[in-house]
């Protein structure tokens, strides 16, 4: 591969043509009329405006992206993530004009894409996933004996529904009794089915996820990323190992996330995501992103390997240069993803125009971003303006550091989260590496009140 | 007759209906109230929900569906019986 469309923008677009150029791999970039000015498209070789500012008029306009590959003469796409990067029809349009897709193909990224396919295929491959029935229950009868299988408390779920319609959780067999025929009844006037699937309940879970590489022959895994610090189901900080998950867990966790993907004949950058249950510790897979994360700085830092070179060298036909062997996990790495959001209201998004920018830097900080001083923050597009990673030889090094880097951020114009992220730091729950996908939230409602 | 001018509070992108699949929130012409919705609009892929402000018959949308508008533009007309 000589010439590499990145179908994306912002810090991720800046991320993979250096990577590109690494690989001395000339980059072409493309841009909405918002984004003339931004870095990504400086920094190519060439650029090809896809449209006004409007996603949807640009970097959702699979044939202005393909034309643009082939103008250039291109021969490979990257999607990044969000966007194109998880739809089957782009990576199919890629490859029908005779380009490579660097990710999985169309028919893997519509199988993971879809949950109960998706959950079939790790059931299939041996993994687990959160116990519960396959397919609704009409009567008490068959929900009680569906309960007893599944060990209480327990979901009822409207087979037919979504949006968390009719959803109750049930602790026992006599909350079940009275749940179930007000639930099924709910469902029947909702949806037209009063069918329920009773599914188990993790009351308070991590989310961990396991990095995977794959060239369509074999799978290694690259270990795991925590990411239980969520705000409405946003990650805000991730980080490397997981704490709270012990060498078996991890053997069985990677090992499932290896089993799947080999299942599925993964190729490319993927992540098997977990939910790990704080009280039972059983882990349940819950689904497969078939493209980069954003948070794979992490895996990188501690393992020494660049996961969107890989990506380039896998789609270009490259058999896989990673042995599992090889693979270690050195130190720990630590995410904090400032977005332009303010966090004295509400994390009110807050575009605007930007004048002085001070970036972390100095011993294992990494920054990655597309802000630079007079950048202008779109409305169009997401929050995200800076990842500032850290390394350190362990956690508390690596949280101290970040303290550091956090510290020295600093944006005149728009308010961001770079302060929020040291209050973090200070509570002692955070220190401790001490919680769920709950504790985030409860944690800023608790704020909030003071 | 009074007219009122609704602002959206924000700069983003403007949507008159809640999701491509579904009707449009109100139509010129229509008799609103003044907590109803009548339009969204997104920033940084957050909607936030535009109310009427004002009761009356929505007599005009100042912009297309989908448009891009200002903070503190108006973005529709109201006029009350009164």
């Amino acid at each position: 591969m000589k010439r590499l469309l990145v179908a994306n923008r912002g810090e991720i677009a800046v991320r993979i043509v250096r990577a590109a150029r690494d690989l001395g791999i000339s980059p072409v970039a493309v841009y909405s009329s918002a984004d003339a000015d931004a870095p990504h498209v400086r920094l190519a070789d060439a650029a090809v405006e896809i449209g006004p500012p409007q996603a949807t008029k640009s970097y959702l306009v699979i044939d202005a992206l393909v034309a643009a590959a082939k103008e250039t003469g291109a021969e490979g796409v990257h999607p990044g993530y969000g966007f194109l990067a998880e739809r089957a029809d782009f990576a199919a349009a890629v490859a029908d004009a005779g380009l490579t897709f660097v990710g999985p193909n169309a028919r893997t990224i519509e199988l993971m894409g879809d949950k109960v396919r998706a959950r079939a295929a790790a059931a299939d491959a041996g993994v687990p996933t959160v116990p519960g029935t396959p397919e609704g229950v009409a009567d008490v009868d068959a929900a009680l004996a569906a309960a007893d299988d599944v060990g209480y408390p327990v979901m009822l779920k409207a087979a037919a529904g979504g949006g968390g319609r009719g959803i109750r959780v049930v602790a026992d067999a006599g909350e079940l009794r009275t749940a179930f025929p007000q639930a099924s009844r709910e469902a029947a006037s909702a949806f037209g089915d009063g069918r329920m699937y009773v599914e188990r309940f993790v009351r308070r879970a991590r989310h961990v996820e396991v990095q995977v590489l794959a060239d369509g022959e074999g799978v290694v895994h690259l270990y795991e990323r925590e990411c239980s610090l969520q705000r409405r189901r946003q990650k805000m900080v991730e980080e490397a190992p997981a704490p709270g998950i012990d060498a078996t867990k991890r053997e069985a966790m990677t090992a499932d996330a290896v089993a799947l993907s080999s299942a599925v004949g993964y190729t490319s950058a993927g992540t098997v995501e977990f939910l790990v249950d704080d009280e039972s510790g059983e882990h349940f897979f819950i689904e497969m992103n078939t493209r980069i994360q954003v948070e794979h700085p992490v895996t990188e830092l501690v393992t020494g390997i660049d996961l969107v070179a890989e990506q380039l060298r896998i789609a270009a036909g490259e058999p896989l240069r990673v042995r599992q062997d090889d693979v270690a996990v050195r130190g720990h790495a630590v995410e904090f993803r400032v977005v332009a959001e303010d966090p004295e209201a509400g994390f009110r998004p807050s575009p605007g125009s930007v004048g002085r920018v001070t970036l972390p830097a100095g011993p294992w900080v990494r920054c990655d971003t597309w802000l630079e001083p007079d950048s202008k923050v779109s409305p169009f597009y997401d929050s995200l303006l800076a990842k500032v990673v850290v390394w350190g030889e362990d956690r508390a090094t690596a949280l101290r550091r970040g303290g550091r880097a956090l510290a020295e951020f600093a944006v005149e114009g728009v308010p961001t989260t770079a302060g929020f992220f040291l209050e973090l730091l200070e509570e002692p729950w955070f220190a401790a590496g001490e919680f769920t996908t709950g504790t985030l939230e409860e944690w800023l409602a608790e704020r909030a009140q003071e | 007759m009074s007219r009122h001018e609704v602002v959206s509070p924000i700069p983003g992108v403007f949507y008159r209906r809640p999701d491509p699949d579904s009707p449009m929130f109100t139509e010129e012409g229509q008799t609103v109230e003044a907590d109803q919705t009548i339009c969204l609009v997104e920033v940084m892929k957050s909607f936030h929900s535009v109310p009427a402000g004002a009761a009356g018959t929505l007599v005009e949308f100042l912009v297309e569906n989908e448009d891009v508008v200002d903070a503190g533009q108006p973005v529709a007309v109201i006029e009350d019986g009164g």
